[in-house]
């Protein structure tokens, strides 16, 4: 079993080890396409057909090799590379101002080129071991046939072929290894074609052979593998023409070209060699002993032992985390980083170079509210300002402009950090070059200048679920370290400013930026496209503010008004009311645009009709139904009537108006804000006494069976169900009357009632009671035997027993009522830290599913091979984002179309 | 109880509808596809085997819709 698993694991590093071979040869042909490419001035294009992934042979290791390697020295005297050597200057281009000694190329142009090392001895790949086991084990040792007899070979070959392409070649060749197993019972263990006594084979990992506790020597495995027929090869599940088995057994050993295993020159000028090369010397100056010894005729202990050795050498330089052998290490005694830890793992290439790709221009930091900010615009510390550029193109007509900020330099702003040659050289500006920076400047060069107000970016916060969740704004850069965005913002991006950080992009060319400012800008992302209304609105004060502003009483001086107004941002002082007092709905119909109709429905109860007319605020109030995000229709109207960019400053607009109102009054919350009238105190005690009552006769008729059970229900279920309904019920009396009783003008009150924050519930938790406190729906029943709390008497059903809490926050719970809630809170905390990864893994998988369906321009709904999901999109053909919340108002448009 | 349940009566079940051949022409003309673009159903589903459809046949299954009331959708029988 533990083998079969191993199987696995090595044979799925095989085809990445094939890819690699196969693309490191794909490099070799290119300089020579790129020779004929300048001789004939035409650029040869070729179309990929098809990718094969096989095993390199060794002839095709020695064809594709440009040099031979044959030293462990890396450099001679004068520190020019040997020939011959690791640092061959055929291999490729290190260094610069050299030329590539096989193409002719400079550096960076030359991507190198493979060399290879004949091996005194033949020496087992580490990845392919599982493979040769498996060959070795249902081939003969005499014949070097598939141990399985003909008539079978001919009755299931294509089956077995067939099988092998819809399930892949390895389960094929476990195929082949189950019907071998089945046979060999009955031949007896002997080769079904030439008769031979077949032996056991074992492997000791990581590359050592046994047959029958004796040790095969590569050179027999490789005669075996030789012998296996091309024909019995395919039954394996092999191409033999892209993969013969022998060529497991490595007698040549290619050797990446110099280009990727550069090293580096210390400060002291000392060469530092990379792990690869440092590897590759290993094998040579092993192989070069090796062969010395063979022909000077040593003893075979000498010979075999430093075969060993390079067996040794080789598995660790494909793979230096080997679990049986000691990682070679270097002489400080860090593992060296070989083949295979280059690619594999976290930091590997894959998920740290290709999957992980990292971006210049871009920044991240802790955010921070600023509702003085515009809602498309985004504040930038003026130290990333230093740091971010915009690219910009100098002309004869910008060139003074230009001139300004090379002048500053890098560290003073608004100056600028790069200029660039038409020729694409890059220079750097520092307090020498700038002079000469500024003599050289001339149009058709590019300076990569400062960010500043204006600039675009594009903000964005993880998770990125939406397309609301990467916006383009504006730049601000402002002082301090934070990146500052208006809190209207934070709902599309999710998010708040207990320490969230977000990300920062600058576009670096004028396409990025047209396109940015096209599609993602903060205006176009207003209408939110899963339920068609706005996704940015007020939020917490500015709802507050405006609750109080446009309440009936509200009243206030003109010069008052006019301060207020000043803030918001108006100056057109013409539409308000010349009286010495103006009403708040006066001030809120100031910022509405004076066409503007609208009837809608507000949270209070006391003016529910929102009521518009020709931009007159006649009735209603403003709350969180109208001006926050995600509901009401009032923006939606303003968005779809005057179009985004009104509506984004209408949006700033009232959001200000609320705090500008909040400025002048004032706004604060206090613990007496929920103070009950005393009468109204003891009216919620004696509620709860009543129902406590209620409870207790419910526990005597069920004690004394005359309970009546619901239907399908237990007793003890109809009990408990009942015991619920009165306790809830009791809880919203309780709330009701809190509601009822508490001053509406409180600051609390008024948090509650216009939207901005908490709800009567939690109010009724502070000054009446807290509630019945549930897990999984029931009553809390957990702890002791037939008890929740040693405090409490066995089999006591009674409310306060499981999890009834009559006290209220302010009043503070007992011992009792404080553990439950405990048990509760810890319950929900749990439930939310674990719910949430899933459910976000689960919109994932989904959003992946369906990222290619497109609507195509007959409504169908399709995939990306143009097969059909839906025939009308969403079943009414209806674009979300451009309704009124997924419906149409075929009223408004009749009474459009037909009345003007 | 042992009654067979006539599943066409469900009421969760939509009404399935076999097309005639011209109609299923004017169906694959429309949307400019061939029976390999449409949606699949089994040959041996229940609603299927009801119809009496063969491989090939396309049906129409007309659904009750949250959002637009009604809505028609086609499937074509595969083999299974």
């Amino acid at each position: 079993m533990e083998e079969e698993e191993k199987l696995e694991v090595i044979e799925e590093q095989e085809p990445a080890e094939a890819v690699a071979e196969e693309a490191e040869l794909e490099e070799v042909k290119a300089p020579e396409e790129k020779k004929e490419t300048i001789e004939a001035e035409i650029p040869i294009y070729k179309k990929v057909k098809d990718v094969q992934f096989g095993v390199l042979s060794p002839k095709m290791i020695k064809k594709m090799a440009s040099a031979k390697i044959v030293t462990p020295e890396l450099y001679d005297k004068e520190g020019y590379p040997v020939d011959g050597g690791l640092m061959d200057i055929r291999l490729g281009v290190i260094d610069p101002g050299l030329k590539c000694k096989t193409c002719g190329s400079k550096l960076k142009e030359c991507v190198g080129h493979f060399g290879y090392i004949s091996l005194a001895r033949p020496i087992i790949h580490l990845n392919f071991t599982s493979v040769i086991l498996t060959l070795l084990r249902c081939s003969c040792r005499e014949c070097g046939r598939i141990l399985i007899e003909q008539e079978k070979i001919d009755k299931f070959g294509e089956k077995l072929r067939q099988f092998g392409k819809e399930k892949g070649e390895e389960i094929m060749r476990k195929k082949v290894k189950d019907i071998i197993a089945s046979t060999t019972g009955k031949t007896g263990g002997k080769c079904p074609h030439c008769k031979a006594k077949q032996h056991k084979i074992a492997m000791d990992k990581p590359t050592t052979f046994f047959e029958d506790e004796k040790r095969i020597s590569p050179i027999e495995i490789r005669t075996r593998l030789e012998k296996i027929t091309d024909d019995d090869v395919e039954l394996f599940g092999i191409n033999s023409k892209s993969t013969r088995p022998e060529w497991m057994v490595l007698t040549v050993l290619p050797i990446p070209p110099v280009t990727m295993r550069p090293s580096i020159t210390l400060e002291t000028g000392e060469r530092s060699e990379d792990d690869l090369t440092h590897k590759l010397g290993d094998i040579v100056r092993i192989n070069q002993r090796l062969f010395e010894n063979i022909n000077a005729g040593a003893p075979e202990i000498i010979v075999e032992d430093l075969w060993d050795l390079l067996q040794y050498h080789i598995t660790t330089f494909f793979d230096n985390e080997v679990a049986q052998l000691p990682p070679a290490r270097h002489r400080s005694g860090q593992p060296l980083k070989t083949l295979t830890e280059r690619i594999k793992s976290k930091e590997g290439r894959i998920r740290h170079n290709l999957v992980g790709k990292r971006t210049n221009f871009s920044a991240r930091t802790v955010i921070s509210p600023d509702p003085m900010l515009m809602i498309n615009e985004v504040g930038v510390p003026e130290i990333m300002a230093l740091k971010l550029t915009v690219p910009e193109k100098v002309t004869s007509w910008n060139l003074e402009h230009i001139k300004k900020f090379v002048e500053k330099g890098p560290k003073k702003y608004p100056g600028a950090n790069y200029i660039v040659r038409p020729d694409g050289k890059k220079k750097k500006l520092t307090e020498e070059t700038i002079e000469q920076a500024l003599e050289e400047l001339q149009p058709g060069y590019l300076v990569e200048r400062h960010l500043m107000d204006g600039d675009l970016a594009i903000f964005n916060r993880q998770p990125s679920l939406h397309r609301m969740s990467m916006m383009a704004h504006k730049v601000r850069v402002l002082p301090y370290k934070t990146l500052r965005l208006n809190p209207a913002v934070c709902f599309p991006y999710n998010a708040d400013f207990d320490g969230d950080e977000m990300n920062l992009h600058i576009p670096q060319t004028e396409e990025a930026m047209a396109e940015a400012e096209i599609l993602m800008l903060v205006q176009t992302q207003l209408i939110s496209p899963r339920y068609g209304l706005a996704v940015i609105g007020c939020i917490q004060d500015s709802i507050s503010g405006n609750y109080i502003l446009t309440q009936k009483k509200f009243q206030i001086k003109r010069e008052e008004a006019l301060d207020i107004l000043m803030q918001v941002g108006i100056s057109d002082m013409s539409k308000l009311p010349k009286k010495e007092l103006v009403t708040g709905k006066e001030i809120f119909s100031m910022i509405l645009p004076e066409d503007f109709n609208y009837s809608g429905r507000s949270k209070s109860t006391e003016e529910p009709e929102l009521l518009i007319e020709n931009g007159k605020l006649i009735s209603g109030v403003m709350d969180k139904n109208n001006l926050g995000e995600g509901s009401g229709l009032l923006l939606r109207n303003i968005h779809k009537k005057y179009g985004e960019k009104y509506a984004v400053d209408f949006i700033g607009k009232v959001f200000r108006l609320g705090i500008a109102v909040l400025m002048k009054r004032g706004f604060t919350t206090t613990v007496s804000d929920t103070d009950l009238p005393e009468k109204v105190d003891g009216d919620i005690k004696h509620l709860l006494d009543v129902s406590r009552q209620e409870v207790n006769d419910l526990i005597r008729s069920y004690k004394e069976g005359t309970l009546d059970s619901f239907p399908g229900r237990t007793l003890r279920e109809t009990l408990e169900l009942k015991i619920m309904e009165v306790l809830n019920r009791a809880r919203n009396e309780a709330g009701l009357m809190v509601l009822k009783n508490a001053d509406r003008n409180s600051h609390t009150m008024l948090m509650a009632l216009s939207g901005a924050r908490g709800t009567t519930i939690n109010l009724a938790q502070i000054s009446a009671t807290v509630g019945q406190q549930a897990l999984r729906g029931k009553r809390i029943d957990k702890g002791y035997s037939l008890r929740t709390l040693s405090c409490f008497e066995k089999n006591d059903m009674g409310p306060e027993a499981h999890g009834f809490i009559k006290n209220c926050f302010k009043k503070g719970l007992s011992p009792s009522e404080f553990f439950f809630q405990a048990m509760v809170g810890r319950d929900s905390l749990m439930d939310t830290a674990l719910r949430t990864p899933k459910s976000g893994y689960l919109y994932r998988r989904l959003a992946n599913a369906m990222q290619d369906l497109k609507i195509e321009y007959d409504y169908t709904v399709r995939d990306a091979s143009k097969r059909i999901v839906q025939f009308v999109y969403g079943e009414d053909g209806i674009d979300v984002s451009k309704s009124e919340a997924g419906k149409l108002n075929v009223k408004r448009i009749i009474k459009e179309v037909s009345g003007e | 109880m042992n009654k067979k349940i006539d599943i066409k009566k469900h009421i969760f079940v939509p009404k399935h509808q076999k097309l005639s051949e011209k109609e299923k022409e004017d169906l694959l003309r429309k949307y400019n596809i061939t029976t390999s673009e449409l949606p699949k159903i089994l040959k041996s589903d229940p609603m299927a085997l009801s119809a009496a459809a063969k491989t090939g046949d396309v049906i129409k299954i007309i659904r009750n819709s949250p959002t637009s009331g009604k809505s028609v959708f086609y499937r074509v029988v595969v083999n299974g």
